[in-house]
């Protein structure tokens, strides 16, 4: 059977926000290598900021803060399991990450004087910078992925990754999702830049792609590092979401904070004090919306005129463009009605929570060779512009590694066991249909993890998705298109295990609602002040160990350590 | 195994009129995050093949000629 054998230097796999970044950071750091950027869909729609970006959650800017005030903030809203040093490498390069973005003509507010018009947003410190014209993003990375003369392959379909007998990482199995042709990449390094596992939940409304992430972010690199026997960590801090009920869009407390609007219960009051997505908020939000006090709201309508037109603007052309609609829709008019708002599916995210492939500074994983950036790498809360900054980290070490190694030799055998796996479904069109397993298993996923965890229901959860990986082999494409969508469920199905195993491993409660244990309520840092890593064992078994936090290079004192503890606003008792 | 179908409201309405993939142009298609545009071997035009849409709107602003509008899909209106 005829396999195409593409041979380059450094492979990045993903073109949403980390990916382009670090193919054109690897090409500039050594113009004669060749890099490829694989997409699924398209680079120039493609990954989590389609449609731009309303802001930076996270923007470090002299003046404003400073790395170590931010790398004390990550550290104290991520409940203290987080390894400083990678938090850090974040925080030193925002800045000259914002400054180089500015100058390939990405647009950030300014004041009257040209500074940086960041605002306060999270606990303690200010880092939020707006992008009231982000929309234009993702054709500023286009221009300089054709400038650095950078190689992309849009719809191929990594599968799994290729080891050399050293273990070193030596390439990828991809699939053309318009053709269904097998493909095999050579490569000397392959960065992971695939974003987050986002159709892992089930959204309330039933509907399969109704999810907050993009919904080609299925979790394809939490499998692909899993089974290239990478270390991932933090997979029970689940990503959960505050967002406008029934539609995918943030309630956007950031974008409106800064201008009056606030999280509200029914009665029009506000209830926590920031509004800064942590575990600890989205247990309030979750406590109010189900408390007597619920549903929770977005409230904006004792706002000025001029102050809501901003904001629509703002919110209605970036990011989540069809928000306008979803309201007009519903008659919500932001100057009269407050907004409902629900929580979000359960997904695994880094850039909001913390659950990804384990990383060190370079963004190297714990496999030779392979690296992972953006979303699906384990730096907490590292958001778009973490994305950025550990894409360039990532693209200049791949560049460098590739001078040191050769490439790596992929087994015959291996390549023919991946082939016949990925395509099986294609022999079968008359096997079940993909859309009926993945709304079962992620129905499932909803009815057995979706927190409060309880221990017992996620034992269950785990035999009813290892049925569901059974009938997996019964599964059926009758075309590329579907056989794409089966592939994405082998990467669901996969995450959906990770997300229970490592959720039944640490047994206390930690993160507010992201990992919330209703037998374990109460964090034990005796015992839990550790990371929990996950990973393929050498027998194929999905192992958790705990990972030592490494020393603080930015230590904490008492009284700041509980400061996203004291979330709730406390209210005088009626009589 | 026997399988039925069953019917779903699509999202993306295009205006056939309009919409000049006859010509040639394929922008819709090429944008979509979730490949669910193909352009349609009998009309040759644009059309919506699979319930899939994420209502991000790449489709509808990136068309040349206007020829497109997303819906929200009707279980989220």
């Amino acid at each position: 059977m005829q396999t195409n054998i593409i041979t380059v230097d450094v492979l990045v796999i993903g073109g949403g926000t980390a990916g382009p970044m670090a193919a054109i950071k690897a090409k500039e750091a050594n113009p004669q290598l060749r890099v490829l950027l694989l997409e699924k869909a398209h680079v120039k729609r493609s990954g989590a900021i389609s449609m731009g970006m309303d802001g930076l959650n996270n923007a470090v800017v002299p003046g404003h803060a400073t790395p170590e005030q931010y790398v004390k903030e990550i550290t104290v809203a991520n409940d203290g399991i987080v390894n400083q040093h990678t938090v850090m490498a974040y925080a030193r390069n925002s800045f000259p990450m914002i400054e180089e973005l500015d100058s390939w003509g990405v647009k950030f507010e300014k004041d009257e004087t040209g500074d940086y018009a960041v605002r306060k947003v999270h606990h303690v410190g200010t880092y939020v910078l707006p992008m009231p014209e982000g929309h234009d993003i993702k054709k500023v990375l286009y221009r300089r992925l054709r400038k650095h003369g950078v190689e992309i392959s849009n719809r191929l379909v990594a599968t799994r990754l290729f080891k050399d007998a050293q273990g070193r990482i030596a390439g990828t199995a991809a699939v053309d999702s318009r053709t269904a042709e097998f493909h095999v990449v050579r490569a000397k390094t392959v960065i992971l830049c695939t974003g987050a596992a986002g159709r892992l939940g089930l959204p309330a409304s039933g509907y399969l792609f109704g999810t907050y992430e993009n919904p080609t972010n299925a979790g394809d690199g939490y499998s692909m590092a899993y089974h290239a026997g990478a270390e991932l960590s933090g997979i029970e801090c689940f990503q959960i979401n505050p967002l406008i009920k029934d539609y995918n869009g943030p309630s956007c407390a950031y974008v409106t904070g800064p201008f009056g609007g606030f999280t509200a219960n029914s009665k029009g009051e506000r209830f926590i004090e920031c509004d800064y997505w942590s575990g600890q908020m989205m247990l309030e939000f979750y406590r109010e919306l189900e408390g007597g006090k619920g549903p929770v709201f977005l409230k904006l309508n004792h706002l000025a005129e001029e102050t809501i037109e901003k904001i629509e603007d703002i919110l209605h052309g970036n990011e989540r463009p069809s928000r306008g609609r979803f309201h007009a829709g519903r008659g919500t008019n932001y100057r009269q009605q407050m907004v409902e708002m629900h929580i979000s599916e359960i997904g695994l995210c880094s850039g909001h929570s913390a659950s990804g492939v384990w990383v060190d500074e370079h963004g190297r994983t714990t496999v030779p060779g392979l690296y992972a950036a953006g979303d699906l790498a384990c730096v907490p809360h590292n958001y778009m512009l973490g994305a950025f900054v550990y894409g360039k980290l990532a693209g200049e070490d791949a560049a460098a590694y590739c001078a040191e190694y050769e490439q790596g030799e992929i087994a015959e055998a291996d390549i023919e066991a991946e082939r016949e796996r990925v395509l099986a479904p294609l022999s079968r069109p008359d096997g079940l249909p993909s859309n009926q397993l993945e709304y079962k298993l992620r129905r499932m996923v909803n009815d057995y993890l979706q927190p409060p965890k309880v221990t017992r229901k996620m034992e269950i959860g785990l035999s009813r998705f290892a049925e569901i990986a059974e009938d997996y082999q019964q599964v059926g494409a009758r075309n590329p298109h579907e056989l794409l969508r089966t592939i994405e469920l082998s990467a669901i199905l996969d995450c959906a295990e990770m997300a229970a195993r490592a959720s039944l491993y640490r047994e206390e409660s930690r993160w507010g609602l992201y990992h919330y244990r209703v037998d374990f309520p109460d964090t034990n840092n005796e015992d839990w002040f550790a990371h929990v890593q996950l990973q393929k064992d050498e027998n194929g078994s999905m192992v958790c160990f705990k990972r030592e936090v490494a020393p603080y290079i930015v230590p904490l004192h008492d009284n700041e350590r509980d400061a996203y503890a004291r979330l709730r606003i406390k209210r005088e008792e009626q009589p | 195994m026997t399988l039925a179908y069953t019917p779903s409201s699509l999202p993306v309405i295009i205006d056939a009129d309009k919409c000049i993939a006859d010509k040639g142009c394929t922008i819709c298609v090429e944008v979509c995050p979730l490949d669910i545009l193909e352009i349609d071997a009998a009309s040759g035009k644009a059309a919506i093949k699979y319930d899939e849409c994420w209502y991000c709107l790449p489709c509808e602003q990136d068309c040349p000629v206007g020829a497109i509008r997303v819906e929200i899909p009707y279980l989220l209106r």
